[in-house]
């Protein structure tokens, strides 16, 4: 067998460079053409028709005005009468038309009918949702009776995180054209290869008649893998409208209010320790919604799952809103909320330094050395030992400061991915891939692995992602894309290299196991000046190219990559104790994410992790009205994401070090995105002398905290 | 969104008579920030927008005779960037400032600010202007309200005036000038504002068949304005405060102290006015006077905070006052 492995640290020229996305300039530029942006010739509009009540049955519905409509190609009943409906937002009909307006106007055109049917759409005081409710049964390590009995100090508390949406600037929606016996599907999605199966399966076609096809999306994390019903509906519409085109992308408002949420979690926490600081026992009691199927069951106790004495109970609040989708990290910024915000809480009641609490209890979890050594060097980029002080020792001054931390991990093991490196007699090279690129590099690190295998500048290598007709990729979720192309990749390269070795080698006077790819040059190993250049190698290949598959097998990796990290995030906050307005300083993350295929664009998903955490530490809620059923924020006004202004300064350590490179490629995408909301709790906490439970973190909470803590 | 008629008048003669007598006749279209928003989502519907952009004499930003002038049509960047309004009205140029994002204050208006409709969610929702549920309750007090009024919502109206310039206009002592096809008359800022009393109502005392021309701010009063906003920018002010003060020497002859976001209209708070009057800035008066302001205010279930912030907004524009920023 080849060999395959990562060639070591010190002599890669692309691999764990700082390195510019090749589509970069597309991008920023606005050339760069998204699913919403197509409008082929003869393109149909569609829309949908939504329930306006949160929970109500459909007792009629006539869309034969609507259908008479002039301009009206096509009218689906998604919801007929005796539907029940357990959400508002749900789609009732659709249509297409030839214009968006003629669209729009023919939905009113639909006379629908409900029995409007009692609802319950918020879920944070249990009390009220009753039945609703449903809990899990209580799970129990150890005896944590006992271990409270014998613990030196017990705190408790109650902390909260609320819904939030994933809020992509792209809504969800795709084009889609049915002509004859073939469906060309032009969707936002993150799963290029398994959407067209998807879709196949309910419009009852064989998945080879579904072609998918998508080159960049505006944000997905995690609420975009299947074709949803908008994208059934916007098929069949094709069809019934003699294969023309339809566009049907989701509004705002509806893009909030169904196409996915993080589920909340909300509940009391109770730890015990020894006076020096080693937690001996947890007891929570927590509940959280996804929506109507409830969900939502973080990994609490999250990262120090060995403490020894343990009492779990969960209850799942089922209510009547838009349902839960993988939020990046799913359940993970949950977990770590409920047990690193306990923990600070242990610190503050100890008096001690909560960098020494979390380094001492680093022994609870699975890699404690690597959060002992991230503990240090985020400690080092914060400032900690400088900046820190004991809780609400923050001065006499209207603004406190404070500190916080939290640690996080993830597996990030690559999913299944095949891949075929083209090497062509002209000298050019292509990858393919039936992949996608959500915004992460995922185009730049596959062209890097390659450009880096076969001894070529990153612009020669051509990447073909984003159709499902080339070699099947996993779907990006979980952070497994940069293992899975990465290791394919380079498995293809090197199958395809081997070849061409084989094919110059009599030129050269040598085996093909002697030959190496440097620097655009074929060459013997040790005798570089017996050599070909690039393009007069692969001439020798006559007509016909070199086309070799790699794959990786999520079950049987390999030694490229491999799975499970570590992270730690600090917060520097500034507290106006009068406003209560809450202002980021400064964040430090350090993580872990094995072998570093593109530096730029690895501290880019870590930046992009932190933004998003602040957003739902200081801002972001769905807020739910439960007079009328409704999301009250489903738009960019109140629905509020940080701006530039508002996310302070961030700095990104990756951790490159032999013994971290040593373990392959890691997924980065997820972890990046945790800890920081609840270091951000912390840091607030540590600021003004006391704990704010729920998150966000807005002026009437924290002048509510402080108010209670003075009262 | 409704289809509707566009008008293009070069002229304020000939926009005033594509005006009618009943709103939703047709529509003032200046920046369009807002009432094309409104119409999109079916909140409003309007059969005619008179676009008044192309109208010259609404513009402009002048100082004459010790008053300053500004022209409805001149757009928010122009209010930022003028050097006397910098100067003599930074009240105003703060207000300005705080607004949204530099794409909306380089299309959006003076007048536009003053005429912008609620950003109630309830009112934005659907449920008409005063934000009643089907059984004819008002929805806000027993449901989010955390971002509504702490005053004068006793009349039903328990949203609040969006306005940035308006508080900022009712301390100066404004004027806003009022045009039909019929003349012209002048309403004091403080009046041009009301609480409406149903859903049909307005939040101003402009009539269908008018349009704001200009607003006359007379100069001489120290001035400042002071937002809490959670956002740094793209966010409303969850409370703000403008103050005007007459001096004599270093003590305050006169003062108007008039809170933003708070009320259905922009709030004079006349207690904290008369607190200030006849003494001199120190942190003793500041505080009387902040506390003044806010006296009387009626939280709702959720929005208590917004009496801290309007509390410590007063304390912070006067405090720019005498430390001689503002």
């Amino acid at each position: 067998m080849p060999n395959y492995n990562w060639p070591p640290q010190g002599q890669r020229r692309l691999m764990g460079k700082r390195l510019s996305r090749l589509d970069g300039i597309e991008k920023a530029s606005g050339y760069a053409k998204y699913a919403s942006d197509l409008n082929p010739p003869n393109l149909l509009h569609g829309a949908l028709l939504t329930a306006p009540h949160a929970h109500c049955r459909v007792t009629s519905i006539d869309v034969s005005e609507a259908k008479a409509m002039q301009g009206v190609t096509s009218v689906r009943v998604i919801a007929p009468a005796g539907t029940e409906i357990q959400w508002r937002g749900a789609e009732v009909a659709a249509v297409s038309a030839t214009s968006e307006t003629i669209a729009l106007d023919a939905l009113k055109k639909i006379k629908v009918q409900y029995e409007v049917l009692p609802h319950l759409v918020k879920e944070e005081d249990l009390k009220k949702a009753g039945p609703r409710a449903k809990a899990a049964g209580e799970q129990l390590t150890g005896d944590p009776d006992q271990g409270f009995k014998e613990a030196d100090v017990v705190v408790e508390g109650y902390y909260g995180i609320p819904v939030i949406t994933h809020c992509c600037l792209e809504p969800h929606g795709q084009v889609v054209e049915w002509k004859s016996d073939a469906v060309n599907m032009f969707p936002s999605t993150q799963n290029v290869t398994g959407i067209g199966g998807d879709l196949a399966k309910a419009l009852e076609l064989p998945a080879t008649q579904v072609r998918v096809q998508m080159n960049h999306i505006g944000g997905g994390f995690g609420s975009k893998f299947v074709s949803d019903r908008w994208g059934i509906e916007a098929a069949h519409m094709s069809k019934e409208s003699g294969g023309r085109p339809v566009k049907l992308f989701l509004d705002r408002e509806t893009e909030l209010t169904i196409a996915g949420v993080r589920p909340s979690c909300f509940g009391k926490v109770k730890l015990g320790a020894k006076k020096d600081g080693t937690i001996t026992t947890w007891e929570s009691d927590t509940w959280a919604t996804g929506g109507h199927g409830g969900g939502g069951s973080p990994p609490i106790p999250y990262v120090f799952t060995n403490i020894p004495n343990q009492r779990k109970a969960h209850s799942a609040v089922s209510i009547n809103a838009g349902g839960v989708r993988a939020w990046r990290a799913p359940n993970h910024q949950q977990a770590c909320f409920m047990t690193d915000c306990a923990l600070e809480d242990l610190a503050a009641k100890l008096n001690m330094d909560p960098l020494d609490v979390f380094a001492k209890n680093a022994d609870l979890t699975p890699r404690p050395e690597v959060y002992r050594n991230q503990l240090r060097q985020a400690a080092e980029l914060m400032d900690w030992k400088k900046k820190w002080h004991p809780r609400g020792q923050s001065g006499s001054g209207t603004l406190k400061r404070g500190l916080g931390v939290a640690i996080h991990t993830w597996q990030g093991g690559g999913h299944d991915s095949k891949a075929i490196c083209r090497i062509n007699p002209d000298g050019t090279v292509e990858v393919e891939l039936g992949s996608q690129d959500l915004g992460t590099g995922t185009r730049t690190a596959i062209a890097i692995v390659a450009a880096e295998t076969l001894g070529l500048p990153l612009n020669a290598i051509r990447v073909k992602i984003g159709d499902n007709q080339y070699p099947p990729s996993g779907a990006s979720g979980g952070s497994t894309t940069i293992g899975g192309v990465s290791a394919s990749t380079r498995k293809a390269s090197v199958n395809s290299l081997e070849k061409l070795f084989a094919a110059v080698a009599p030129s050269l006077g040598a085996q093909a196991d002697q030959l190496e790819a440097v620097d655009g040059r074929i060459q013997v190993k040790g005798q570089a000046s017996k050599n070909l250049t690039w393009k007069a190698a692969c001439n020798k290949l006559g007509a016909t190219s070199i086309a070799e598959m790699g794959e990786n097998e999520r079950r049987n990796p390999g030694s490229l990559i491999s799975a499970g990290v570590g992270g730690v995030q600090m917060a520097e906050v500034e507290v106006d104790t009068e406003t209560g307005i809450v202002r980021m300083i400064k964040s430090v993350a350090v993580q872990d994410c094995g072998t570093v295929v593109n530096l730029k664009t690895a501290e880019s998903q870590v930046y992009g992790g932190c933004i998003m955490s602040i957003a739902a530490a200081l801002l972001e809620e769905r807020v739910m009205d439960e007079q009328t059923g409704r999301v009250l924020n489903p738009d960019m006004e109140f629905y509020k994401l940080s701006g530039i202004g508002d996310i302070g300064e961030i700095v990104v350590k990756m951790n490159m070090e032999k013994e971290y490179d040593d373990r392959g490629v890691i997924g980065l995408g997820e972890p990046a995105a945790i800890g920081l909301n609840a270091a951000i709790g912390n840091a607030v906490a540590n600021a003004i002398g006391v704990r704010v439970s729920n998150a966000p973190f807005t002026p009437d909470r924290v002048l509510a905290a402080l108010e209670g803590r003075t009262a | 969104m409704h289809a509707f008629e566009y008008a293009n008048p070069t002229t304020l003669k000939d926009a005033l008579a594509l005006l009618g007598n009943r709103w939703g006749d047709a529509d003032v279209l200046a920046g369009g920030t807002d009432i094309l928003s409104l119409m999109k989502d079916e909140v409003y519907v309007s059969k005619r927008l008179v676009n008044i952009k192309n109208i010259k004499e609404l513009g402009g930003i002048s100082m004459s005779r010790g008053a300053l002038r500004i022209g409805a049509g001149a757009t928010l960047e122009q209010l930022i960037e003028n050097a006397e309004i910098r100067k003599s009205f930074p009240s105003l140029a703060a207000a300005a400032r705080g607004v949204a994002s530099p794409q909306i204050r380089n299309i959006g208006t003076v007048g536009g600010d003053l005429c912008q409709r609620p950003r109630c969610w309830y009112y934005r929702g659907g449920n008409g202007l005063l934000a009643k549920g089907a059984n004819g309750r008002p929805l806000v007090p027993n449901g989010e309200n955390k971002y509504h009024a702490i005053f004068g919502h006793e009349g039903g109206a328990y949203f609040v005036s969006p306005s940035s310039l308006g508080p900022a206009l009712v301390a100066l002592d404004a004027k806003i000038k009022l045009a039909s096809a019929s003349g012209t008359r002048e309403v004091e800022a403080a009046k041009f504002f009301v609480a409406p009393a149903s859903d049909t109502a307005r939040e101003t005392a402009l009539l269908p068949n008018e349009i704001v021309t200009e607003i006359l701010v007379p100069a001489g009063m120290r001035n400042a304005t002071y937002e809490v906003r959670e956002k740094q920018a793209l966010d409303w002010p969850l409370a703000t405060a403008s103050v005007a003060l007459q001096m004599k020497g270093n003590s305050v002859a006169s003062a108007k102290v008039v809170l933003g976001h708070v009320a259905p209209t922009p709030w004079l708070a006349a207690a904290a006015g008369q607190a200030l009057s006849g003494k001199s800035l120190s942190d003793s008066t500041i505080a009387e006077a902040a506390d003044a302001a806010v006296q009387g205010a009626k939280p709702l279930s959720q929005n208590k905070y917004k009496v801290q912030l309007a509390r410590v907004a007063v304390k912070r524009a006067l405090t720019e006052i005498a430390r001689g920023r503002a």
